[in-house]
Order: C-alpha cells, then sequence, then structure tokens
C-alpha cells in the first residue's frame, strides 16, 4: 500500500473594505486615541457602534465618546494564543461595557494570570503609540490604576 | 418604528455626526482583513487513489454503478443517488473545453500564473463531468467552448502524486466538439433523454 498522502496547504487573501460612515469613524476614534459608542433614540449608546438600530433598523448617526475606563462584565482566559491571535502571551478576552455605553465590546484584558481578572473589575485601554485606524490600535485593556 | 426602504439611510448620505474632538481629522475609509488558514490536507481512498495513479502518467474516474456515469476526479459516490462507485476508470489524457474563463488580473498569491491565462472545465474523453485545468499554447482569444485538448505533463522524471504533473492543456488541432455535445451541454441532453445506460 502506498504511503499516505498529505499536504500542508494555506488559504490566504489579502482583502480590503471599505468602512462605510459610521464603522470608519470607529476606526478613525481608534487611529487619535478615543472610542466611540453611537447613541439610539432612546438615549442608550452601542459599543462598538452599529450603523442601524439592532432592534428598529432606523438608521444610527450620532457618535459619541466613551471609556476609556469600563468594567469587565464577563471573560475568559486565553492559554496558550492561537497562532495568529493578536497576543503572543496568554491574556484574558473580556467583554468590556466601557463608560458612557450600555453594550459591552470584546477585547483582551492584559494581565499576567487569570487570579487577576474578576468579573465587575475596574479596566482602563491601553493604547499602541503607533495607530492606523484598526481595531489592534487597541492594544487591550489593563485594570484600572496598574500604571503601565 | 418603520423605515421607509426607498429613502436612503442616514449612515450613508454623510449624515453622521462626530465628537468635536475628531472634527477636521482625515476619516478612516477602508481597512485591511487579511484572511489566512493553514490546514493539513489528507486525501481519503478516492483521492488518494486519483492521486497515486498521476505519478504513473494516469487519470483516474470512477464509475456509477447506477447509469454508468464517469466521475473525475474520483470522489467515492455518485453525488446524484449516494450510491458508493469502489470501480475506478482509466481515463485518456485527451478531451474538450467545455468551459473557460481569462483572467486579466493578477491573484495575490499566484505569481506563478502569467497572466492573462485560461482556467477551463476539461471533459475528459470517457468522463461525464468535467475537471479544472489551465489551457495554453494557444492565443487566449482563440480558446473556444468544444476546442479539442491534451495534457502537457511534466518530465516523467519531475512526476509525483499529483495533479500538478499536468502542466497544462494544449490544443490538438482535431475538429471541435459540437456546442450541443460540449462540456455539460452533453450531460444534459443524455439525463433528458434518459438514456444513462453505458457500456
Amino acid at each position: 500500500m502506498a504511503e499516505r498522502l498529505r499536504a500542508d496547504l494555506v488559504l490566504e487573501y489579502p482583502f480590503t473594505r471599505t468602512t462605510g460612515p459610521v464603522i470608519g469613524a470607529f476606526l478613525t476614534g481608534l487611529r487619535e486615541g478615543i472610542v466611540l459608542g453611537i447613541r439610539r433614540f432612546d438615549g442608550t449608546v452601542l459599543c462598538p457602534p452599529t450603523e442601524y438600530d439592532p432592534e428598529t433598523s432606523a438608521p444610527l448617526t450620532e457618535l459619541v465618546e466613551v471609556g476609556p475606563g469600563g468594567e469587565l462584565v464577563s471573560w475568559t482566559w486565553v492559554d496558550p494564543p492561537r497562532p495568529q491571535s493578536p497576543w503572543e502571551q496568554p491574556h484574558g478576552l473580556g467583554m468590556i461595557r466601557l463608560d458612557g455605553a450600555d453594550t459591552p465590546m470584546v477585547h483582551g484584558v492584559l494581565v499576567g494570570g487569570p487570579d487577576e481578572l474578576s468579573v465587575g473589575m475596574r479596566v482602563t485601554a491601553r493604547w499602541r503609540s503607533e495607530r492606523e485606524g484598526h481595531i489592534a490600535d487597541l492594544e487591550g485593556f489593563v485594570p484600572e490604576g496598574a500604571g503601565r | 418604528m418603520s423605515v421607509d426602504p426607498r429613502v436612503l439611510p442616514a449612515a450613508l448620505s454623510g449624515e453622521v455626526r462626530l465628537p468635536e474632538k475628531l472634527a477636521g481629522v482625515e476619516s478612516v475609509r477602508s481597512v485591511r482583513t487579511p484572511i489566512r488558514l493553514e490546514y493539513d490536507f489528507i486525501p481519503g481512498a478516492a483521492s488518494a487513489g486519483y492521486l497515486n495513479a498521476f505519478a504513473d502518467r494516469k487519470i483516474l474516474g470512477q464509475r456509477s454503478p447506477v447509469d454508468g456515469a464517469v466521475f473525475v476526479p474520483p470522489r467515492g459516490v455518485d453525488p446524484r443517488h449516494g450510491a458508493a462507485t469502489p470501480d475506478y476508470v482509466e481515463l485518456p489524457d485527451t478531451g474538450h473545453v467545455g468551459g473557460f474563463c481569462v483572467t486579466r488580473l493578477p491573484i495575490p498569491g499566484r505569481d506563478d500564473l502569467e497572466i492573462p491565462y485560461v482556467s477551463a472545465w476539461i471533459h475528459l474523453d470517457g468522463a461525464d463531468v468535467g475537471f479544472l485545468g489551465l489551457v495554453a499554447g494557444i492565443d487566449t482569444s482563440e480558446v473556444r467552448m468544444g476546442m479539442r485538448v491534451r495534457a502537457v505533463w511534466k518530465p516523467d522524471d519531475q512526476l509525483g502524486r499529483t495533479a500538478e504533473n499536468i502542466l497544462h492543456w494544449a490544443p490538438t488541432g482535431e475538429p471541435d466538439v459540437p456546442v450541443d455535445a460540449a462540456g455539460t451541454n452533453a450531460w444534459h441532453a443524455k439525463q433528458a433523454a434518459g438514456s444513462g445506460e453505458r457500456a
């Protein structure tokens, strides 16, 4: 019987997406070092922002600054990160509800171990020094007052 | 709240309001979102038989036990009936172009393809379905449905257990297969006639 066949394959495509005015504004904010949410008609704020109201489908237009501090609503621990993860070290992956927002967003929580994480803890954004208008401009969130 | 679908949404009509802090800064209009998937391909029995045969310059298909239709590449099953297809059929390296596409833009990661190039459904003699191949050795404007082609193989000492043994398909110069009988037209005609019986 012939030796078993095997091939290492790669599927890859370098997409570029146009962002539209709302996601574009969110990414513009990230590049400028602020996080934007969008206000619904009932006054609540979605972050990350969406172009349409998730309940009524009405277009949303009023972007507002939220954060940079917020509350960790839920989390899990990632160890080890997968090869293409933005983070090389083990890290938390959290749902973070930023101050001024009513919905949480997913991002990394950068601490040394899972015993440093708890639901309800205060966290704040940590920015990269080089920013280009991408979600990775936000390196992640760290405990508030961690001073790093 | 109802939304009139005929009215351009405000979010698309440039009425988005930004915080003062972002007044005057240049907006982000696009974002790079590359995808990449690395995976191991391990062929099943039917595909392994097909690939192993390539090392001997052979192209294998499989015959349906239901009506004798020949599928290439073999997948171990007649997808119309769910019937297993254990019997291999050796096919010649000649056939015709059942359909084709001229590509004039480069594809990222495929620097080996010199544009313009022609990818085509190659319908081998004795097969009932086509499989993909490159057509070369002819000006792209001359390629046509029904054109007879033959495989151009790598040199014998470079053959491996891979379909890449076939460099491309080149015209034989024989008279074309009539369009009515070319590509999937022949298949549909045969299905319509109910003449699924084959030798």
